[in-house]
């Protein structure tokens, strides 16, 4: 089968929303109600964080999300089994996010072919060097079918991009500023410029831009300089303040479109 | 070559930079210039200068007769208790500084346990004129008062991490945290030889000079600069990297660090890393760690905040991979009885972390002669407390 994020961006190549939330919160079950909801209210990808102790680049939404996720029991063993039931009626692209360790524990190969095998188009995993990627994960993840995002950031040279850009077979994640997740709202010049910048790169692979996207009006902003947007902790907050999953995703999102 | 960190980063499979993207170019720009800064001898003679005259190096080599006599083996105590702010990490505080003020930054932060790595690096901003932020766990700022002040007396301000147990773990993540926010102004002073490279390497060379200084002294001394051992204590490791350094490939000189046990290594409170932990990642760097079967880092316990470190350097785990140096582990007890004995037999109040040092000597199979050196890291003033707390002397 063809990877559904390769078959997306074949598609389709703006207004790209993409949503990043906790597995395992904020119930430990909540990971596949969520999942669907997402699919009904037409997001176009969904980013599954895997939680983990000591989540340094994300701001308190999300170290919060992490701790109610593990507390809640939630395991890599554990959220590879839910995806499989989430494949069974989900079919949009997702991507599995977190941070090393306890990828290294689970085993890297036994992880990508199981990840493969559970139904996840591929991986974003913010602390894994770009060289180590390619020495020692490369050819793996693509003999799975499988693709991976790198970050990018407003400081990272041009030359860095360029080669993060040929490492890349799916899109790049641009972060909007220098700043950890959920600490930021609305884009200044500095920002706006930078997305400018990014535009005139002309990129191998389309970029969606995270960090700060968080409603109607930042969601408009990027979509004129991306390919899309990727909301995180704001979703977050909405699933921490929700009494109904499925109807205030479904409006959430159509705030947003 | 066998011990020093190679050109990728790594100590054998320990070390690298695993960072956030946003990260990379502080890294970077640090990776690239740091060796080439440290090697100026403006830079030299300015941080030599700054040891003499304001840490106050070099730090003596004592004979210690009476523990000597007890331990039947001629036993020295390498005063880094005597440094100016009481303990060892003034040493790395200096150099770093230096480093900030050759990148062009304005400010810095730092992450704090007990409190001596917070101290030395707010002293050493007073002195620079410096804006200095320290991030230290919530719970470690209510047992630890008296650095708290002394932080704020020296101009820092000191914020509290309120995420997960509080300790010296989470002011880790917030200073990192920090960093990603303010990249471009900000330096880190990280105050032990954890994180991404090339902070081991940059902060075990800054340390280095208590192994060079041991080394002459001991050639004065007695006419040759080998000990049969030297013992230090291992938390993130800065002292026992500083301490072994200059001896790494004089492979006959033993190497002994010593880890907490806390209530024992099996206790499920303790912080003997080496004994408990996997391979694994955290602050950067790939290491031994501390950690469940599915990669949660699990929170340490040791009655000594700056032993309280669910990892260790990754020059360490590389040295305790390789046999290069052993690895003991002391308890709550065993150091605080160290504490004591030290206290009573030389007049010297150790800090609880270096107590953990002292309570090698009763496990090590000394025979008569052997010349062995402790690493004195610190004193016991801010420990006080603890002391009046455990109460058995």
């Amino acid at each position: 089968m063809k990877n559904r994020v390769i078959s997306l961006f074949e598609k389709k190549n703006k207004n790209i929303l993409s949503v990043f939330y906790t597995a395992g919160f904020p119930t430990l079950n909540a990971t596949q109600e969520i999942a669907q909801a997402l699919q009904e209210g037409s997001v176009d990808m969904i980013e599954l964080g895997i939680p983990f102790s000591d989540p340094v680049a994300d701001g308190p939404t999300i170290q919060a999300s992490n701790k109610i996720a593990l507390d809640n029991g939630m395991t890599v063993a554990l959220l590879l089994e839910q995806l499989k039931e989430i494949r069974k009626t989900v079919s949009v692209p997702i991507l599995l996010m977190g941070y090393l360790n306890p990828v290294l524990q689970y085993g890297i190969e036994r992880f990508v072919k199981d990840a493969a095998a559970a139904g996840a188009d591929g991986f974003i995993l913010p602390d894994l060097p770009l060289d180590e990627y390619l020495d020692s994960w490369q050819s793996l993840v693509e003999q799975h079918g499988l693709v991976t995002t790198f970050l990018i950031s407003p400081t990272t040279s041009e030359e860095r991009i360029r080669k993060v850009d040929g490492a890349t077979k799916g899109f790049i994640y641009a972060v909007s500023s220098s700043s950890t997740t959920g600490t930021r709202s609305g884009f200044d010049e500095e920002q706006i410029a930078y997305f400018q910048r990014l535009k005139t790169l002309n990129l191998s692979n389309p970029y969606l831009i995270g960090f700060g996207v968080s409603n109607r009006e930042t969601y408009q902003t990027v979509c004129e300089y991306a390919h899309g947007a990727i909301i995180g902790s704001a979703f977050i907050k909405l699933l921490q303040s929700s009494a109904n999953h499925q109807q205030d995703i479904q409006t959430f999102i159509s705030q947003l479109k | 070559m066998k011990y020093q960190v190679n050109e990728k980063g790594f100590y054998g499979q320990f070390g690298g930079a695993y960072i956030p993207e946003m990260l990379y170019p502080n890294i970077e720009e640090l990776r690239l210039q740091y060796l080439q800064i440290i090697h100026e001898p403006s830079f030299q003679t300015e941080f030599d200068q700054l040891l003499k005259d304001y840490v106050g190096r070099p730090t003596p080599l004592f004979f210690a007769k009476r523990l000597s006599e007890k331990y039947k083996a001629k036993i020295y105590l390498k005063r880094e208790d005597l440094c100016h702010t009481g303990a060892h990490k003034i040493n790395n505080t200096i150099g770093q500084i230096l480093v900030a003020k050759k990148l062009g930054k304005q400010k810095i932060i730092a992450e704090t346990g007990a409190g001596q790595h917070g101290v030395a690096t707010a002293t050493v901003c007073a002195l620079m004129g410096m804006e200095c932020i320290v991030y230290m766990g919530q719970l470690d700022i209510e047992r630890q008062r008296p650095n708290v002040e002394r932080m704020r007396i020296l101009g820092a301000k000191v914020v509290p991490a309120t995420s997960g147990n509080m300790t010296l773990k989470d002011a880790t993540n917030e200073a990192m945290r920090h960093w990603i926010n303010h990249p471009t102004d900000t330096h880190y002073i990280i105050g032990s030889v954890v994180g991404p490279h090339p902070y081991p390497d940059m902060v075990a060379r800054f340390q280095s000079v208590i192994s060079e200084e041991i080394k002459s002294q001991l050639i004065h001394e007695l006419g040759n600069p080998f000990p049969d051992y030297v013992i230090a204590c291992v938390g993130g490791g800065s002292n026992a990297a500083g301490a072994f350094y200059h001896f790494l490939n004089d492979e006959h000189v033993n190497l002994v660090a010593v880890e907490a046990a806390g209530k024992g290594v099996d206790s499920g409170e303790s912080a003997a890393t080496t004994a408990l932990g996997k391979v694994g990642i955290l602050h950067g760097s790939k290491s031994l760690l501390m950690q469940t079967p599915d990669g949660q880092v699990i929170e340490p316990y040791s009655i000594s905040a700056g032993l309280d470190y669910p990892g260790i350097g990754p020059l360490h785990a590389h040295l305790f991979e390789t046999g290069r140096v052993q690895f003991l582990s002391a308890t709550d007890d065993e150091a605080m009885n160290a504490g004591i004995e030290l206290s009573r037999m030389e007049g010297i109040i150790p800090a609880i972390e270096s107590a953990h040092a002292v309570a090698a000597l009763s496990q090590l199979s000394l025979i008569e002669d052997d010349v062995v050196v402790i690493n004195l890291s610190g004193r016991g003033d801010k420990d006080l407390e603890t002391y009046i707390r455990w109460g058995k002397y």
